[in-house]
């Protein structure tokens, strides 16, 4: 007789309810491990996005009583103090089915907020070299990790007050390429961010830093845009 | 009930700056309207200045001072972020929420005290 | 007004206000310490130009100011469609600029 812990888990989509299983605790157990656990043993039409299970491909973000986190990398013994484990899909997000959340509109903003890189150079020219040490290099450096697993945009108060704003991970993308000195238009990427719903939004709540999976800060980001934008106004541009 | 994800210091922060200036931002056409009415003469002041010794109305000075400070502390928190790069830990200015709080809290009494 | 001027000016309004509010609450400090009547004030600021200069820009600046953050507020909480915000906090705007700069020619100059 192994213990068992009570997991209530999302079932449906916008219209639903929580249907509560029994599931084996084990030691080292993921929550990741537990979905899994319920799909292959109890009812295999449980739907959920997993790929990597080790942290790196960000797809198997859930809402884990309350919190949005990454559950392959979070352990029921640290989330479950109470006994009881409680799982939604991910919050902001259109819900398709069960913890399975359609990611479209967070991409979609991805793409509008305008973080695509153009370089200078042709395949012709020598390497651009970025030196290491350089502070444009060491502030991209502190962003540039995300995983996109959209965790931050669920737990963002703005992205569920303003449905225009672009959330914390695609300005953050942005961030990361105005400091990228490679890149051949930084001025329209600054006035990008700064298009209505994007980094003016931002009211600094933090909790995006706070639950980044990967420990970036968002905040940190927006708060260097924004800072781009004031100094911006030296050159002449408002 | 307060939702996990608002529990930090930071959201408090939010919340101060927010309420506070939407507070202001209500206070201060009525402030501008009352002062321009009643200057067209001293005793018409006088008599606003006798108004304000009722309890409430001193009550609610003391609100607006507590608020105009708070909005103050919280704003110089956020320029702080926004025109500082982040260097190490506190860089996020946590630190400096509920001492703000009590700081303008403290001005606001000391200040209708009379103390200061 | 573009999106971007507006955010620039809520910063440059911001370092504005700061000092302003300091010496406001000193002000009224003061007034409250000593007691002050109708009188003593209005015989410290009228027909001072240095006071009616600080005060208009402290009333210009916080025309700007206000809109702005009220603006956001509408727009998060309001629920309400962005352009109607915007046209109705471009009136508080001028609602605050005409008032604010009423009364400090009032407080300065006598009955406007």
């Amino acid at each position: 007789m192994t213990d068992t812990i009570p997991v209530r888990v999302w079932r449906g989509g916008d219209a639903g309810a929580f249907q509560t299983f029994d599931v084996a605790l084990r030691d080292n157990q993921t929550v990741l491990d537990i979905v899994t656990d319920i799909q292959r043993r109890q009812d295999p039409t449980l739907s959920y996005r997993f790929a990597c299970r080790v942290g790196v491909c960000g797809s198997c973000a859930m809402t884990v009583n309350g919190v949005p986190r990454w559950t392959c990398r979070t352990h029921v013994a640290k989330v479950a103090a109470e006994g009881v484990l409680t799982l939604e899909p991910l919050r902001n997000l259109p819900r398709l089915k069960d913890l399975a959340v359609d990611m479209t509109p967070f991409f979609d903003k991805w793409q509008k907020a305008g973080g695509t890189f153009e370089g200078r150079k042709t395949r012709d020219d020598a390497v651009d070299p970025v030196k290491p040490g350089s502070r444009a290099r060491k502030a991209a450096d502190a962003a540039i990790e995300c995983i996109n697993c959209a965790v931050c945009y669920a737990a963002c108060d703005v992205v569920d007050w303003d449905p225009d704003y672009l959330g914390p991970a695609a300005l953050n993308r942005v961030w990361t390429l105005v400091n990228d000195r490679r890149h051949a238009r930084r001025s329209d990427t600054l006035d990008k961010a700064a298009q209505s719903g994007g980094c003016g939004s931002c009211h600094s709540q933090g909790a995006c830093m706070r639950h980044c999976p990967v420990g970036l800060s968002p905040t940190e980001s927006i708060a260097g845009l924004k800072r781009a934008l004031l100094f911006s106004l030296l050159g002449g541009r408002l | 009930m307060i939702a996990r994800h608002r529990r930090d210091r930071a959201y408090l922060a939010f919340l101060g700056h927010r309420i506070s200036g939407i507070g202001l931002a209500v206070f201060l056409p009525l402030h501008f309207i009352v002062l321009a009415e009643v200057l067209s003469g001293e005793a018409a002041l006088d008599s606003v200045l006798a108004f304000t010794a009722h309890p409430v109305v001193k009550a609610m000075e003391w609100l607006l001072l507590v608020l105009v400070c708070a909005h103050l502390i919280f704003g110089l928190r956020l320029l702080m972020l926004e025109l500082r790069p982040w260097r190490g830990r506190g860089a996020d200015r946590r630190g400096w929420i509920l001492p703000g709080l009590i700081l303008a809290l403290a001005v606001g009494t000391l200040a209708m005290l009379g103390v200061v | 007004m573009s999106e971007r001027s507006l955010i620039v000016l809520q910063r440059l309004t911001a370092m504005v206000l700061a000092p302003c509010v300091i010496a406001h609450v000193a002000v009224i400090a003061i007034a409250f310490r000593d007691g002050l009547t109708a009188g003593e004030i209005l015989g410290r600021v009228q027909d001072n130009v240095g006071w009616a200069a600080f005060y208009a820009l402290f009333v210009i600046a916080a025309a700007v100011h206000a809109p702005i953050g009220l603006r956001s507020v509408l727009v998060e909480w309001g629920a309400l469609p962005r352009r109607m915000v915007d046209i109705v906090m471009a009136a508080f705007a001028v609602l605050l600029l005409i008032t604010g700069l009423r009364a400090v020619f009032a407080v300065v100059w006598g009955a406007p």
